[in-house]
């Protein structure tokens, strides 16, 4: 018979038999062998072994997370590493969590932790109602399961198989694996071309079937903007651009799409750029005239003229450009946000943002 | 008015003293063509003709354009008479880069799966410019050898027989069912200046449109790709010679659609450009009184604002509306995918995210300015690895997420 795949399961202070609210201030615990739903799932599925318990109050876990990850990671390193054969865990289950907020949340963090210390699939089990599926449906999957417990066996039907799943590196799917999608896209062949796709789909939508978009709208950040300066005479200004402006040779090798890195570049004895000292890197837009003067993307030579008249306090004596030609929002967004950082370190109150 | 299409099925091409189809075979008198080329354009310095077949071990860099090689055999008019169609023959021009954009073609390995073109029998036309011919002149020079070459290819066809003849009469209103729905398709066309052009019948698409075109006129081969950037959701003029979508509904006229007319539209730089088309394409479509409308899109980023303007009106004048693109979500897969969206797009077709990441194995030929791999889109610096591999994003494969819907490449979320 072949040997059985080695399982650490997690349960909360209630799942795991300590007791009830009374107890769910208890540090996190591991002990041998199956507990409540740990019993049921080696019934259901007897190719699967569940060498440990580990059982954590949900109040304990919700309230000092940080410490409960990592008490939980060291109590469960003998099953890593140089752990005896017997001993060494494969796969991490937590759950199932149904609509508790603070269990779900504590599986969330857990799974999220222990894939990625000790590098083994992981996978929880909660309703899509459960807030933490929406905070951990991106790092952990997550198998979908009634609000409460009358869905257990349902639960156990659905984590397990998708964790041997995971194990044996399968290509999983929501649908056919029952887990909550994870906001990640991926690429495939469809059957159909896209053109063929479109015209059933707008078939279907004319006569009144449900339709499925092949990507639903996504809710956009909205930046509330920064109240005005009152005083630009004695404000200091920085440039940042995505039109991709940078001293000429490209130092920082910034890509010209789908850019993964801004570059930090000195002002500090320019009065203007020339064709000579900078150009662009991005290839969205036709570079000629950039080329031939960027201060048509990055206004040096006209803010240089406004500080000379007093207009402007100072000039901040770098600029940041990157390109933003297909380059992903996660991406813009992190570029944005240290830059940000960065400017306000500095001391800067404005910001002439140019893009293409 | 009738159009009808001639297909001479094309089964392999080689060289030969005298060009024409010999059977399944096309016969390419490379000689000819190479001069026929350099004596009408003397901007072009070189010309060099080469042959790549599906299976190759052959990668085509810094792809212009895609032209199919047809020949009007009768008919003086637009949108009538007849075209022979040399099909699975496809002329491909490539040269030194100009925006950064020009894509890849692979004849073989994992990147054959993503392009159209690595199916079809390619005649490469590598063009050189001289040095002082400025970038628009560059591409402009480019683009009409391709046309050029197609053209003088499709003549050697002028005589042959077809294999299929599909014939394209007009429709006439009274012989479809009125219980079946009316469909516009909203044609979008990149028009943005600087290298991001396409012409309808000699005329730059930031002028004239929108306007209302019937199918069979469109399908004459009027409109040609002045698209030098966008590897992977640029529309080369082959994909406007065989747009997916028209087919699609032509396919289907009269049998569970009708198929009542095409809005050609442009995508423009300005806010208020974008607005007053947008605005007029919506007018255009309610004139016409569909059911519903099938929009698709050139391009990524601006044009999605474009797009999502003509949706939003749509939608709220009561006309359901399908919308294709494609998306930008990262390498990981794990970003927003578009620049722009709206509420009222609630059924898109996507057709892949171009930021995923192939590795393309080596090649024994390259054909094309080998000097300027790395600087094509959705290239790296470490892209071209020593055994001479390939890391690039989809986005730098022709035609890889096409949106007129050419592809059968999807994105989902898992």
């Amino acid at each position: 018979m072949a040997s059985k795949i080695k399982v650490i399961h997690c349960l909360n202070q209630f799942f795991g038999g300590l007791g009830g609210e009374e107890q769910a201030h208890v540090t996190p615990r591991l002990v041998e062998g199956a507990k409540g739903p740990g019993m049921l799932m080696q019934s259901i599925f007897p190719e699967v072994e569940i060498i440990a318990t580990l059982i954590f109050g949900d109040n304990y876990v919700a309230q000092k997370t940080d410490a409960a990850v990592e008490q939980v990671l060291e109590l469960l390193a003998p099953h890593f590493n140089d752990a005896a054969k017997d001993q060494q865990a494969q796969l991490f289950v937590a759950g199932p969590a149904f609509n508790a907020g603070r269990y779900g949340l504590a599986c969330g963090a857990l799974c999220k932790a222990v894939s990625k210390r000790y590098l083994i699939p992981v996978v929880t089990a909660m309703s899509e109602q459960n807030p933490a599926a929406a905070e951990y449906r991106r790092d952990v999957y997550i198998a979908a399961t009634s609000d409460d417990v009358t869905g257990m066996e349902q639960a156990i039907g659905r984590m397990v198989p998708l964790g041997i799943n995971l194990l044996h590196g399968e290509k999983v799917l929501p649908e056919t694996d029952h887990y909550i999608a994870r906001g990640q896209r991926r690429n495939y062949f469809s059957s159909q071309s896209g053109a063929e796709r479109a015209v059933d789909m707008l078939l279907a939508k004319i006569s009144g079937q449900p339709v499925l978009s092949e990507y639903a709208m996504p809710v956009f950040d909205r930046v509330e903007p920064a109240p005005a300066i009152k005083d630009l005479a004695s404000a200091r200004l920085g440039l940042v651009t995505s039109g991709g402006i940078v001293p000429r040779g490209n130092p920082d090798r910034i890509v010209s799409a789908n850019a993964q890195n801004f570059g930090t570049y000195s002002l500090n004895t320019l009065d203007t750029l020339s064709k000579e000292t900078h150009q662009t890197a991005h290839g969205g837009y036709d570079p000629t005239c950039a080329n031939e003067n960027p201060n048509r993307v990055l206004p040096l030579d006209a803010i240089r003229e406004l500080e000379a008249e007093g207009a402007i306090g100072s000039i901040h004596p770098y600029y940041y450009a990157t390109v933003g030609n297909a380059t992903s929002v996660a991406n813009a967004k992190q570029f944005g946000e240290s830059i940000a950082k960065k400017l306000l370190a500095d001391g800067v109150q404005a910001v002439i943002l140019t893009s293409t | 008015m009738v159009l009808e299409k001639g297909d001479i099925l094309i089964e392999d091409i080689v060289f030969g003293p005298e060009g024409g189809v010999k059977g399944h075979c096309l016969v390419l008198d490379q000689k000819s063509l190479k001069q026929y080329l350099l004596k009408r354009d003397e901007r072009l310095l070189t010309a060099e003709i080469s042959l790549a077949r599906p299976g190759e071990s052959v990668r085509i860099i810094c792809v212009k354009d895609v032209v199919e090689p047809w020949c009007k055999v009768s008919g003086d008019k637009t949108g009538e008479g007849r075209h022979h169609i040399l099909k699975n023959i496809a002329v491909v021009t490539c040269g030194k880069i100009v925006g950064f954009q020009e894509g890849i073609i692979d004849m073989s390995g994992s990147g054959a799966l993503y392009s159209p073109f690595s199916k079809t029998l390619n005649v490469v036309i590598d063009i050189t410019v001289g040095a002082d011919i400025p970038p628009h002149e560059h591409e402009e020079a480019a683009r009409e050898a391709g046309l050029a070459a197609a053209q003088f290819i499709g003549e050697t066809c002028r005589d042959a027989t077809p294999d299929t003849i599909t014939r394209f009469p007009p429709v006439e209103p009274e012989t479809i069912s009125a219980d079946l729905p009316k469909i516009v398709y909203v044609y979008m066309l990149l028009s943005q200046g600087l290298l991001h052009d396409t012409i309808v019948f000699g005329q730059d698409a930031k002028q004239g449109l929108p306007c209302i075109m019937k199918p069979q006129v469109l399908m004459d081969g009027g409109i040609v790709s002045a698209n030098c950037v966008s590897a992977c959701d640029k529309n080369t003029t082959y994909h406007h010679q065989n747009n997916p979508v028209i087919h699609e509904l032509n396919t289907r006229h009269g049998k569970d659609l009708n198929f009542i007319g095409v809005v050609l539209t442009n995508e423009l730089v300005r806010l208020a450009g974008k607005e007053a088309s947008a605005a007029k394409s919506i007018e255009l479509v309610k004139e016409l009184n569909p059911d519903g409308v099938l929009l698709s899109k050139e391009g990524f980023g601006n044009p999605d604002a474009d797009q999502m303007m003509i949706i939003r009106g749509l939608e709220k004048a009561g006309i359901k509306t399908v919308a294709i693109t494609d998306e930008y979500a990262g390498a990981d897969g794990c970003s927003q995918s578009l620049a722009d969206v709206t509420p009222e797009a609630d059924a898109m077709i996507s057709v892949g995210n171009a930021n995923e990441r192939i590795v393309l194995p080596p090649m024994d030929r390259i054909l094309g300015p080998v000097e300027d791999l790395s600087s094509l889109a959705g290239a790296y610096p470490q892209s071209l690895r020593d055994d001479g591999s390939l890391e690039i994003e989809l986005q730098g494969i022709i035609g890889s997420t096409n949106e007129l819907g050419f592809q059968r490449l999807r994105c989902r979320e898992v």
